[in-house]
């Protein structure tokens, strides 16, 4: 299994995508070094704009970059890039459909070690409650290539969640990404497990060990959370016992959240796997907030058997 | 166009705001009017732009950054003929093209959407920047800030931007006319002193009297002569001005006329040759 670095295969696309669109723009906001928007500055200092601590002028900033016909991508950490500067991306990048792309870097509890006030559980919600907005959290790095790609292509605002650390490759090399489909990694007849970003493996996780107890378990990776392919969700889930939902996200307005939306009044068990309304802290390691918060393959494995 | 025309353009702005808005309704008179000189000198003096082709791309722009006196705006592009003149008729009706702050995408002319105080500053600088990295392309950016505006913080992270990146092609225009909704600036959150606040941040300054057709066009004449940093025009205004009921008064941030004070708008300004 091979682990790769998310922001950092986010910052060499940037790279790439500049060599091949003149109209590529990076921002940031002091954080170059951890988003791994400084690979592209490196390269295209011309194109590339040191914004300082201010992030609500970094958005509005883009958001005038956009509207002399350039593609411009705005970095900080994720409850950086949407918390601070949530009025900016409504009025001024979602309002208008501008070619805005946000980037939400070392979103969920990635950042492990600085704590509540850097670890995003709500940034998903925030971004999905916006009309206009596309909301992307890719489970590699491999899909976060191509959802980076994608977003160039794509003429209008779009979130795109980044963790911090590494990752194993679920994807193949040659994978596509299609907005807003969610994928079947692995069927199953039992239940489904609709996870999204970093738990899409730990799903992986729980489905093989299940599978040695003799429950099939069903993995889908919902990269998309808005707009939500809620026709795939039903049909996923209504030949199951149950479904579980998994993120590294408050389950308030987030995947859980959309995704019993879609099942509204469909009678189908749910149970849901996220951080309960409350904030993050800090900890030596990124496991164990994982394994404070139940966002791992045992907590999965757990709530399935309790569906079964 | 000679100053004396551009005086009559101004008030042309100001008697089709005043029949834009009408009686009884709600409208941002007092931000529009102190403004309405300076938009006149953009629109039929200074600005190089295309009624027929909004999108020019060497277009110069303007950026309301105090979004609520688009009125002010669309008064004006209606008199150049960005649409239709009975557009303005249908200001705030619901489907309308005019909507109560700028909206990019409905109004022909509009350049960004603005309305949350501060955005507008940025953006500009954003165009700015955008339009400077396309070496061969050099138009101008203009943008009108209020001074109740200037207490947003962005307002200022945005200065620093403008300087930093040394964006000589964006001439700032502040209205300075003293009020915001609730009453004067210095009694409310006192955004004074603006002149030396603009030059620690690194911009040039003018100081004129934004009421005076000769000192609006020579200072945007001379702001576009600087190299290396952004400029800003202090234009001293009189919120209201134009409209006597309304001068310096607060309460026509955005207030409503009554059918007396409707005519006696109506009345004055014609009377002074609006139209």
């Amino acid at each position: 299994m091979r682990m790769q670095n998310q922001r950092r295969v986010y910052g060499e696309t940037l790279v790439e995508l500049g060599r091949e669109n003149k109209n590529i723009v990076v921002l940031d906001a002091d954080l170059s070094k951890s988003t791994m928007s400084c690979l592209f500055e490196q390269e295209f200092p011309e194109r590339f704009f040191e914004m300082g601590i201010a992030e609500a002028n970094m958005i509005s900033f883009a958001v005038g970059l956009s509207l002399t016909g350039k593609i411009a991508f705005a970095n900080s950490f994720a409850v950086f890039s949407t918390g601070r500067p949530f009025d900016q991306i409504r009025q001024g990048v979602a309002i208008g459909k501008m070619n805005v792309k946000i980037i939400g870097s070392s979103a969920g509890l990635s950042d492990f070690g600085d704590g509540a006030t850097h670890q995003s559980v709500e940034d998903i919600a925030i971004m999905r409650a916006i009309p206009n907005m596309t909301v992307i959290s890719p489970c590699d790095a491999i899909e976060t290539k191509k959802v980076v790609r994608f977003a160039a292509e794509y003429n209008g605002p779009v979130y795109i969640r980044v963790s911090r650390n590494d990752v194993p490759d679920i994807f193949p090399e040659d994978a596509r990404f299609v907005i807003g489909k969610p994928v079947v990694l692995r069927e199953g007849k039992d239940i489904t497990v609709f996870a999204t970003g970093t738990m899409v493996y730990e799903a992986l996780i729980a489905a093989d060990r299940l599978s040695g107890l003799g429950i099939s378990v069903r993995v889908v990776n919902v990269s998309t959370l808005k707009p939500l392919d809620e026709e795939s969700i039903i049909r996923l889930s209504e030949d199951v016992k149950g479904i579980i939902t998994v993120e590294e996200h408050s389950i308030i307005g987030g995947l859980a959240s959309a995704v019993t939306y879609a099942l509204r009044g469909k009678g189908i068990p749910i149970k849901t796997i996220g951080i309960n309304d409350e904030f993050g802290q800090s900890a030596n390691t990124y496991d164990e907030l994982l394994v404070h918060y139940g966002l791992t393959a045992d907590n999965i494995i757990e709530n399935a058997k309790a569906l079964y | 166009m000679t100053i004396p025309q551009l005086e009559k353009k101004a008030k042309e702005i100001r008697l089709t705001i005043v029949k834009m808005v009408g009686p009884g309704k709600q409208g941002h008179f007092g931000g529009s009017c102190s403004i309405a000189d300076v938009v006149a000198a953009l629109y039929f003096y200074k600005m190089r732009h295309d009624p027929k082709n909004p999108k020019w791309p060497d277009r110069d722009r303007l950026i309301f950054s105090k979004g609520h006196a688009a009125i002010a705006q669309y008064a004006a592009l209606g008199m150049c003929g960005y649409f239709p003149e009975k557009e303005l008729w249908n200001l705030k009706e619901l489907g309308s093209m005019l909507q109560g702050h700028p909206y990019l995408h409905k109004t022909p002319g509009i350049e960004a959407n603005t309305g949350s105080l501060g955005q507008g500053l940025s953006m500009s600088c954003g165009i700015a920047a955008g339009l400077k990295i396309d070496k061969n392309r050099a138009p101008r950016v203009y943008c009108i800030v209020g001074d109740g505006e200037l207490a947003e913080g962005q307002i200022w992270e945005a200065a620093m931007s403008a300087s930093f990146y040394k964006l000589d092609n964006l001439t700032t225009i502040l209205d300075y006319n003293k009020l915001q909704a609730t009453g004067r600036i210095d009694e409310r959150l006192n955004t004074n002193p603006v002149r030396e606040k603009w030059e620690a941040f690194g911009w040039h300054t003018i100081e004129i009297n934004g009421h005076d057709m000769n000192e609006i066009v020579e200072s945007l004449d001379s702001a576009e002569k600087v190299k290396g940093k952004p400029s800003i025009i202090i234009a001293h205004t009189i919120k209201g001005k134009g409209i006597p009921f309304a001068e310096n008064n607060a309460a026509f941030h955005n207030g409503v006329m009554t059918q007396e004070q409707y005519e006696t708008a109506l009345k004055i300004l014609s009377e002074q040759g609006a139209m």
